[in-house]
């Protein structure tokens, strides 16, 4: 026992409802509301189905939170709902355009989950993501290979210089954090900025098509196939933009899946993550471990770069990302770090992100991805503790009501 | 050897603490303990850790809700609810963690809870004032130093001002002299003496004897939450009345233990130096030899060196000179792993932050340290299957009791979580074992467990070192004694272990005397150490 641990005590009782032992009280230990909540660490593990349960109610909650919002800005939130649903899931070109969007998601939410595992706290994807969009571009504008290559090599190779890219920038705070404890958090995000604008650069200055802020046009030999391009043989997919990066960021998710839970390093990362000191008791080398994590996660973001660069701009230009680095810390959160439960988080971002053209004012979205984040952020204290009502000045004090 | 109760009720009692019960889940840290101070003097609240010293003073200092008792001060009954409380009626507390805002200056510190500025600082006035309290009781401290730039001795003197200009007349100083340099120690003894004849009281919590037998006029003893010698004066006190009340002495139980039969030497160490976490000397040339089928006790007060010991042992912390050895080959601060592979294992004092990870499974528990080999890793790849099954075996083999292997280990009861530390450590079958406290915080059916699965181990041709603070488990499972003292081996105890004579030689090294030859000597000539003069010399006979 440790004495001077605080309060280990079993209950942490919010008004004072106990009548002290002795003595009078201070005034302030009086309550006039005959009920009181208290609450309890939880000491048995919850059902498996507890946490879905409380992640499904955390977005419900915000749900009708949103509605609150949006009637007070004058809508009718019904109605608001059933059109980011019909604007996101309505028909399959919509969905496809759903899915456009969640694809980068799915990898930066996989990107973060993987640090956030390790509780090394990347909040760089964001940076990550425009370095492997620069990697993959570099490819063909400097050019790394020729025009007219084939597909068959021009996409891996961008693939590969897009991770390549994304995982330098990873090192870099990793190394920090592994050499000299520099703390990843600051790190990270200040290292976002150096991206945006080390990309600003090239797009400006070097890369620049007739002076716009742009890059000219990849050849078509280094787009991503989209599934419109096979119209030809199956008219439906006409119009369709989803592209081959969601096969790429499925398989990130299975791959990410094998690392976490049947590997020896997913072992490790799950170790070091829960108690750092237990890793190094049991001979493990964190420092080497945070800076191939690090690395790893930077290589996930930057092949989202890529992948949205490749499959959807088709070329260099500043507004690439409309916050998915950031999107994705809250993805991985929602999914509880799971990579199964990042696919359908994302797909929700993906909703909520392509509503933000329909609906109007465009923040609404925006606010709801917010608001989600809030609830579930919240929701995770009922996971620790259980909350009880109880009688005050009933008999003692531990009975549940 | 029944000391004196004190009884005399004269004037105000500044603190009172009557009946006091205070439980943690699974532990009982204050069962009925009464406790007064009288104005003007010093204190000692001597124990163990664990024995309850802290959560005590954590109860009068408003921290902590006592379950049951009262406290009063002079002569009123009170209640705390904060210590924000406690520092209105006068009782201020310094932690052994300061509370203190590093990035902000001395007397900024000292205005922190204040109400006194309102709205203006008046900083320069201030700074004048407490260069002037620091002056008063012998503590010099530069008012307009940021508080990350003073060393340890300054922080805490600046706490003390703190707790000063807040008005405490009643000060509870937390085992103060565990961060101090021995000069810093003289120097705060010296501010203690000055605050006690200005009418100040001071409860002085500590586990070190010599230093209460310098500084306190009275003491209380605590053994595992309960009170073995109640305000007992100083005069007539022997060193060793007060370690047998501190350490207590219960029946042993008697395990069948088979002769010893030692074999080759399996662990080795030569003249080992060491720091601990704060920088200071914990290890000063610590050497000795653990042989296969040995089991070797270190006994010792906690925070001599036994847990840094252990640490540098098996690679977890810095060695600055010496060697180790394990089984002939130098593993001298060669990483943790390359311990691990030759065969040692280490059962840890601290089960939920070290020895195990508390959110993972059973199964992902038991594996730490073998995961890496067939036939959990094949390559790369973890056979889940196969670490699940093992986890199966273990369980029943040892007798964890859980749901499933599934289980997080923080729900684990202490006992089952041990055996949990123990199996993976066990199993794979060591040629050392360090085990510290193996069998702390356990109930009696739990501890009989580990010492047989220990005693299992030692027949099988482990070497093993047992570090513990009970006398009774040192007895029950040692085939010899060693003793630490302030990083050092104080002497070793051979032959018929538990007799009483042992016993009063242990207790006299544990505080500081050394046994060379078969004789103890008293170490007087401790460079700057404030160890009191004047104590009897030797050993000393009782009734």
């Amino acid at each position: 026992m440790t004495d001077d641990e605080l309060t280990p005590d079993g209950k942490v009782t919010l008004p004072e409802g106990q009548a002290p032992l002795a003595g009078p009280t201070n005034g302030r230990g009086k309550s006039r509301f005959p009920f009181r909540i208290y609450l309890e660490p939880r000491l048995q593990e919850p059902p498996r189905w507890y946490p879905f349960a409380i992640s499904f109610g955390a977005v419900a909650i915000a749900l009708f939170f949103g509605g609150i919002v949006i009637a007070f800005a004058g809508g009718n939130p019904f109605a608001s709902y059933a059109h980011i649903a019909r604007a996101s899931f309505g028909s399959l070109g919509v969905f496809s355009d759903t899915i456009v969007k969640a694809t980068p998601l799915i990898l930066v939410g996989l990107a973060c989950s993987l640090a956030f595992r390790m509780k090394l706290w990347n909040i760089g994807a964001e940076g990550q993501f425009f370095l492997g969009a620069f990697g993959a571009s570099a490819v063909v504008l400097l050019p790394i290979l020729p025009e007219n290559t084939s597909p068959w090599i021009f996409i891996p190779v961008m693939m590969l210089f897009g991770i390549l890219a994304g995982a330098l920038w990873g090192f870099v705070p990793g190394f920090l954090k592994a050499k000299y404890n520099v703390n990843e958090i600051i790190s990270t995000l200040m290292m976002n900025y150096i991206a945006v604008h080390w990309n600003n650069f090239f797009i400006f200055a070097v890369w620049s098509d007739g002076g716009f802020q742009m890059s000219p046009v990849f050849p078509r030999t280094a787009w991503l196939p989209r599934l419109t391009d096979y119209a030809e043989q199956f008219p439906i997919l006409r119009g369709l933009t989803a592209h081959l990066g969601l096969i790429m960021a499925l398989a990130a998710v299975l791959v990410v899946w094998f690392i976490l839970y049947r590997s020896r390093w997913g072992y490790e990362i799950r170790l070091i993550g829960d108690n750092p000191k237990a890793a190094r008791y049991a001979g493990l080398n964190i420092q080497r471990n945070t800076i191939l994590v690090m690395m790893v996660s930077g290589a996930l973001a930057g092949l989202a770069g890529m992948s949205e660069i490749t499959g959807v701009v088709h070329r260099l230009q500043g507004a690439i990302s409309p916050g998915y680095g950031f999107t994705g810390i809250i993805i991985a959160w929602l999914a509880k770090l799971n990579p199964f439960a990042t696919v359908l988080v994302s797909i929700l971002f993906g909703a909520l992100i392509l509503a933000g053209r329909e609906i109007q004012p465009s923040g609404i979205p925006k606010m709801i991805q917010g608001i989600i984040l809030v609830c579930l952020i919240a929701s995770d204290f009922l996971m620790r503790y259980r909350v009880g009502i109880e009688r005050v000045g009933a008999e003692p004090t531990g009975e549940e009501a | 050897m029944p000391p004196p109760m004190s009884t005399d009720n004269t004037a105000i009692c500044p603190v009172k603490m009557v009946g006091i019960v205070k439980r943690f889940p699974g532990i009982l840290a204050n069962d009925h303990v009464d406790f007064d101070l009288r104005k003007g003097e010093i204190h000692a609240l001597l124990g163990e850790n664990g024995a309850g010293k802290s959560t005590l003073m954590n109860v009068l200092a408003g921290l902590y809700r006592q379950e049951g008792g009262t406290i009063l001060v002079n002569n009123k009954p009170v209640s705390f609810s904060s210590p924000r409380d406690a520092i209105k009626a006068g009782i201020g507390m310094v932690h052994q963690h300061f509370m203190l805002v590093p990035s902000q200056t001395v007397t900024e510190n000292i205005l922190l809870g204040m109400e006194e500025p309102r709205f203006f600082l008046r900083l320069k006035e201030f700074d004048a004032k407490v260069a002037e309290l620091g002056e008063r009781f012998g503590m010099q401290v530069d008012p307009r130093a940021k508080v990350w730039q003073l060393s340890v001795g300054e922080q805490q003197r600046v706490e003390l001002l703190k707790m000063l200009t807040l008005g405490a007349q009643v000060l509870i100083m937390d085992e103060p002299t565990a961060v101090l340099a021995p000069q810093e120690i003289e120097a705060l003894f010296v501010t203690l003496r000055a605050m006690v004849a200005e009418g100040k009281s001071i409860i002085f919590i500590s586990h070190k004897l010599q230093e209460v037998m310098a500084i306190a006029d009275r003491v209380t003893v605590l053994r595992k939450g309960k009170v073995t010698a109640a305000g007992v004066k100083m005069e007539g006190v022997t060193r060793q009345e007060l370690a047998r009340l501190m350490v207590g002495r219960d029946v042993l139980f008697k395990l069948d233990k088979t002769p010893c039969n030692p074999g080759e030497p399996v662990l080795t160490l030569e003249d080992v130096y060491a720091e601990n976490d704060k920088g200071l000397p914990s290890l000063r040339g610590v050497s000795f030899q653990v042989r296969a089928g040995e089991v070797v006790g270190l006994a010792g007060v906690a925070g001599n060196g036994q847990v840094e010991l252990t640490q540098v042992i098996n690679g977890l912390r810095r060695c600055t000179q010496g060697q180790v050895r394990l089984n002939g080959k130098e593993i001298t601060n060669r990483p943790v792993l390359q311990a691990i592979q030759s065969g040692m294992s280490y059962i840890p004092e601290d089960r939920t932050h070290v020895g195990s990870s508390p959110n993972l499974s059973i199964t992902d528990n038991v594996i730490m340290k073998s995961y890496r080999q067939p036939p959990i890793a094949h390559g790369w790849v973890l056979d889940g299957a196969k670490a699940e099954h093992i986890a199966g075996e273990l369980k029943d083999a040892y007798e964890i009791i859980a749901p499933t292997i599934h289980t997080p280990v923080r729900l684990l009861s202490g006992g089952n979580l041990q055996r949990v530390i123990l199996a993976r450590e066990i199993s794979g079958h060591p040629t050392f074992i360090a085990a510290v406290q193996p069998t702390r915080g356990l109930d009696v059916g739990a501890i009989e467990g580990v010492h047989r699965l220990l005693l299992a181990q030692r027949e099988a041709g482990a070497a093993i070192l047992l570090v513990s603070e009970e006398l009774e488990e040192l007895f029950s499972l040692s085939d010899r004694i060693l003793v630490i003292y302030e990083g050092r081996i104080m002497g070793e105890i051979t032959g018929e272990l538990d007799t009483s004579a042992n016993v009063e030689t242990i207790g006299l090294m544990m505080t500081g005397s050394q046994y060379v030859s078969g004789a103890l000597k008293e170490e007087m000539n401790r460079g700057g150490e404030n160890i009191s003069p004047g104590q009897p010399q030797g050993m000393v006979q009782h009734d």
